[in-house]
Order: structure tokens, then sequence, then C-alpha cells
């Protein structure tokens, strides 16, 4: 399935925070979208999951306007791994990834043996089979990411967003995700943080800086010294990574920033992780 | 990797089962012991007899001369009323409590957080001090009814910006105006004669005793409708518990299932309140008490809450017209002094968590 975002632009309380945005993933690509914090990364994402709706511009999944399709329909299309781990009241693991079935159950009824095989069989992917009978809100925040993860893969959608997906996860489990993710090939957007992630596991990166795009490619055509020291206000020397090839950052220690990266110097109202 | 998780499922639907049919047994009993308890004589035999006497045709019983008027006449037009008043609306303000505790995603939430019960109150109250034929002749419970839905919408509309309708606004409006509407209430029953204040007491308390058979057929349609709308609307509850964004991620329009669920809980809610009184706490705790027993999911914990909601209205009832006979006590004194303890002592267990309560 084929994102395309056409001159997307969304504000937030009077601040344009996403700019004249055009952006295409083709069906099957994985997409790392990186920025300072506060560039618009997840506020883009939200424009394509239908939580922040674009004040200009379209976002399409296979040609279709998803702010006019309805919302179960597009839920059917798109699966997102949110940041949002808070539950008021608290669901059981399994009751919180079978809620990515939603959009494909009836308003009665229990949930189907496909259902249940799907989440078990996400729960052990995952690797939280073990957890599927603790209350959510007991779970370490590594834990709570990877039941989303399963809530995501229940849902069985083309389309699959991730908001920073890696925040609380450790390392190895970090790799996984990526590599589980990677395996899954469905069109994929991910908000990352770590760019050494990102060059190893994307197929194309995206930079965000002061809410547009400013560099598109491949890790090793986009993430250059001199984009860093720009976008991101650091110095890095660009290696090759012994096994793979792939290009692998260094970040030098003790530089001062050759300038502040202007994506903070311009004060933002709101930080990109706020609704 | 396989359906291992189903066994877990499939045996606890069997433990909800039992559970239902459980209080389902718990309300006929009530039913019956109610009918029987009361200055005139009436056996447990007999309360069955009544009952269903009344509700098949041709049973001996009720033509042989067994039973006297004067039984009859007790149990069919003052018990069973008010007992099933009692239990219809112990189930749509546990109903209510839930949905509201969902909306607003608060555990504090209760039918009354949207300012209902202080514009019913008001309602009422002016019918009684200013008397219903200065209110162009509306009876109380018109009053009462009008009163709870116009602030309702009221809050509905100070609470919502920009087409959102957000939590955390919604429970400050609906504090504030209750506040507001309940000092003019203060005012009218400080000012008004005192043989009236009895009156404005017992509605804003709470009672059940004045029901007739005429009376349920709101509330009886307003629970069956409410409920019907919540059981197909159960997933889509557990969704709003895990968040906005999450829910609109899963295909729901948040703020619109957020609009139709406060007014379902409002209509019902005010078609209860108006025929009751503000009969207090049973929002409040009897869907905590369902949360603790089954868990958080309102496919299993919504029947729980709506039948726990009758029978703990019901036994309140039984109560308020027994312990200091032949006085009357206000339902909502009751439901306090029996329910307050009950929920102490039950949030302090350990399966307080699955309702959010180890935070």
């Amino acid at each position: 399935m084929r994102v395309e975002f056409t001159h997307v632009g969304i504000a937030l309380g009077g601040a344009r925070i996403v700019d004249d945005v055009t952006l295409t993933v083709p069906p099957g690509q994985f997409l790392g979208l990186v920025g300072p914090n506060g560039s618009g990364k997840s506020t883009l994402l939200r424009g394509l999951y239908r939580v922040l709706r674009p004040a200009t511009g379209t976002v399409r999944i296979d040609g279709q306007d998803v702010w006019r399709l309805p919302p179960r329909r597009v839920a059917q299309h798109i699966a997102v791994m949110t940041q949002e781990t808070d539950t008021g009241f608290d669901l059981n693991v399994l009751d919180v990834v079978l809620l990515g079935r939603l959009p494909h159950q009836g308003s009665f009824g229990g949930h189907t043996r496909h259902d249940l095989t799907l989440a078990a069989g996400a729960l052990g992917r995952v690797g939280a089979d073990h957890l599927s009978r603790r209350t959510f809100s007991g779970l370490s925040g590594g834990e709570k990411q990877r039941v989303l993860l399963a809530r995501a893969l229940v849902q069985e959608s083309q389309v699959l967003v991730l908001d920073e997906p890696t925040n609380h996860l450790d390392i190895a489990f970090q790799l996984e995700l990526m590599r589980m993710v990677r395996g899954l090939g469905l069109t994929t957007l991910a908000a990352l943080h770590d760019l050494n992630l990102a060059a190893s596991h994307c197929d194309a990166i995206a930079v965000l800086h002061r809410g547009r795009i400013i560099a598109g490619g491949t890790p090793a055509e986009v993430l250059t010294p001199d984009l860093l020291r720009e976008v991101f206000g650091v110095h890095a020397h660009l290696l090759s990574h012994p096994d793979t090839g792939k290009p692998l950052i260094a970040f030098s220690p003790g530089h001062e920033p050759v300038s502040t990266p202007a994506g903070r110097a311009a004060a933002r109202p709101r930080s990109d992780t706020q609704p | 990797m396989s359906s291992v998780p189903a066994l877990p499922d499939r045996r606890s639907g069997r433990v909800l089962a039992g559970a239902q049919a459980g209080l389902i047994a718990a309300a006929l009993l009530v039913l019956v012991l109610s009918g029987a308890t009361g200055p005139a004589d009436v056996s447990l035999t007999e309360s069955v007899q009544i009952v269903t006497g009344h509700l098949v045709p041709g049973l001996p019983w009720m033509s042989d001369g067994s039973l006297t008027p004067l039984q009859d006449q007790a149990v069919w037009q003052f018990r069973l009323p008010r007992t099933l008043l009692a239990g219809l609306a112990g189930a749509g303000l546990a109903l209510a409590g839930t949905l509201m505790q969902a909306v607003v995603r608060n555990p504090l939430a209760e039918p009354y957080i949207l300012g209902v019960s202080a514009g019913a109150g008001l309602g009422a109250v002016s019918v009684i001090t200013l008397g219903s034929a200065a209110l162009a002749g509306v009876t109380l419970s018109t009053a009462a009814f009008a009163g709870a839905l116009a602030a309702t919408a009221a809050v509905y509309l100070l609470a919502r910006l920009d087409g959102v309708l957000a939590p955390t606004r919604m429970i400050l409006a609906g504090v504030a105006l209750g506040s507001l509407l309940s000092a003019v209430t203060s005012y009218l029953t400080l000012t008004t004669e005192a043989q009236n204040v009895f009156s404005v007491l017992f509605f804003l308390l709470g009672s059940v005793s004045a029901a007739g058979m005429d009376d349920l057929a709101i509330p009886a349609g307003a629970l069956a409708a409410v409920t019907v709308f919540a059981l197909a609307r159960a997933r889509a509850l557990n969704a709003l518990l895990v968040g906005d964004e999450s829910a609109t991620a899963l295909g729901l329009n948040v703020s619109r299932l957020r609009a139709q669920l406060m007014i379902a809980a409002a209509l019902l809610t005010g078609a209860i309140v108006s025929v009751s009184g503000g009969i207090g706490f049973v929002g409040l705790v009897v869907p905590h008490t369902a949360r603790i027993l089954v868990g958080a999911d309102h496919r299993r914990m919504l029947p729980i809450a709506v039948l726990g909601g009758a029978v703990f209205l019901m036994v309140c009832d039984l109560l308020a017209r027994t312990v200091a006979a032949p006085a009357e006590i206000p339902l909502g004194i009751i439901t306090a002094i029996v329910g307050a303890p009950f929920f102490l002592w039950l949030i302090r267990r350990g399966h307080a968590g699955r309702a959010g309560m180890d935070r």
C-alpha cells in the first residue's frame, strides 16, 4: 500500500508544526523519519492516522484520502504503535492486544478463534507471551512497548506507523524490533531518534527540520556530516559498518555545536510529543 | 504461538456466566423477600403466588379466596413497584456511572458528574417550593427530568471547544455548574416554608417509596435502550480506556463516541432521578466493584455492574423501609451507610488494582 503526503501542512494552536510536506512511501518500503525534537515527526504521522487533520494538502493511501474514508476503514489499513502507555483503568495485556482486532469486529459477540490465535501469535512474536494475564499498567516501559507492538500486529494492516518505537527498549529488543518490522514487508513509517538504527534498518530516510522535509533518500545519501551538523548541531564522522557496509555514524564529543540547531532556536510552543 | 490464551478466556467466560446467574437469582430472591416484608402479613409463598398470579393468567390461588385483597394490594401495588424501581434505578445509575467513568477516563466520575443531579434537584425543588402552578403546571418529575437534561446540555456546551470534548474540562465544568445549581437549590430550600423542607430532603436523598407500576415504564425503557447501546460499544469503551490517540488509531471517532455516551448516560440518569430522586453512591461504587471482581474489560463488567447495581439498591430499599419501621429512611442514606464501609474494605483488597486503584 502506497502512502502519499501532498503539500501537507498541520497547525497546532496557531503554530504551523508541519509545513508543505510532500512525501511518497512506496508499497513495502520502510521509511525512517528523523529530525530534532519539535521538528514535526510525530505531528506528520498523526496526520496520517487521523488524529490531526491537516490544514492544507492531502494524505492518501493507495490514492484514497484518509480523511475522507470512514475511520474504521482507515484502521483496517493502518496500524499504529503509539507512544501512549497510560490507562485509567487496568485492562490485562491480552485485552489490550485484542483491541487491535477492533476495526475488524462487529458490535456484539466474543473474540473469534482467529482473533485469539492472532493475539497469541503476536504476543509470542514480541516475546511477551508470558505477560498475557498481567495488567497492562503494571508492566515496565519496555514491556508496554512490546504489547503495543503486538496490538499493532494483530490489526493485520498493510501500513505500519511507529512513533519512536524504541524509546524504552533494551538494545537487544531495539534490534529485534527493527528486524521484525522489516521482515513484515509492510509499508512502514517510523519516527526514529536513533540515527544509527535508522541508517542500518530503513530503506529510505526523510529528514524533517522545522516542519519541512529538507532531505530524503537512502541512508547513505542523506546522513552526511554536513546535514548532521546543520540539522542536529553535532559533529560526526560517517563510517562504514564492518559487517553490513551500511552507514555508521560516530558522533564526536567535545566540540561546541557549530551553530545552534535552528529547530531549537525558534521558540516552539509545543514539542512533537504533545498532542 | 498456538491459541493458548483461548483457554483462560473461555474459563473466565464460565465464571462470568455463573456470576450473572447468581445476581439474577439474588434479585429474584430480594423481590420475593420484599413482597413478604411489611405491616400487612404476607408469607414468602404468598408473595410468590401474588407475583406469579398477576403475570400468569388463570392460576388457582388468585380466585380461591386464599389471598386477601389487602395482601394482594400490599404486594402488587406497593411493595413490588418500589422494589422494581429500586432495581431499575440501581442498574441504571451503575450503568450511567460505568459510562461516565469511561467517557472522562477518571475513576472519580459518577452519573452526577455532569451536574445532572444538581439540575434535577433544582427542577424538583422549584416545584416543591414555588408550587407546580407557578411553573406552568409541570409536575415534579417533569421538572426534575428537564433540569437534569438542561444541566447536561450546559456542561456539554461549556466543555466543548473547537469540536473536542476534553474529559478534564467536562469534569470541571460539571462540578462548577453543579455548585452553582446547588446554591440556588439551597437558597430555595432555606427560604421556603418549613413543611416543604422534608419533601425537599427526601427528594435530594432519594426514595422509591411512592413508586407505582406506572412509574416503571420510563426508567425501564431508558435502561433497556442504554444497556443495548452500551453493550454494542463495549469494545469501543475498552479502547477509550487506553487513550484517545490509540482509540482513534483503532478506527473510532472519539469525540462523537464520547458525546453519544455522555448523552446516553445523561438521559438514563435523568429518567431515573426524576422518579427516584438523587440516590448517591451507587453510580460510583458499583462499577468499581464490578471491575475489581471481573476486570475492566467492559464486555465482562457491564452486565455485572447492571445486575449488581439492581441487587444492591433493592437490598438497600428493603433496609430503608425495615430498619426504622414504620418510619422510612431515604435511600441515599442507606446506600452510603451500607456501601461506604463495604467499598472501603474492597479497595484495600488485592484485586483493587484491576480498577486502577494501585496508583
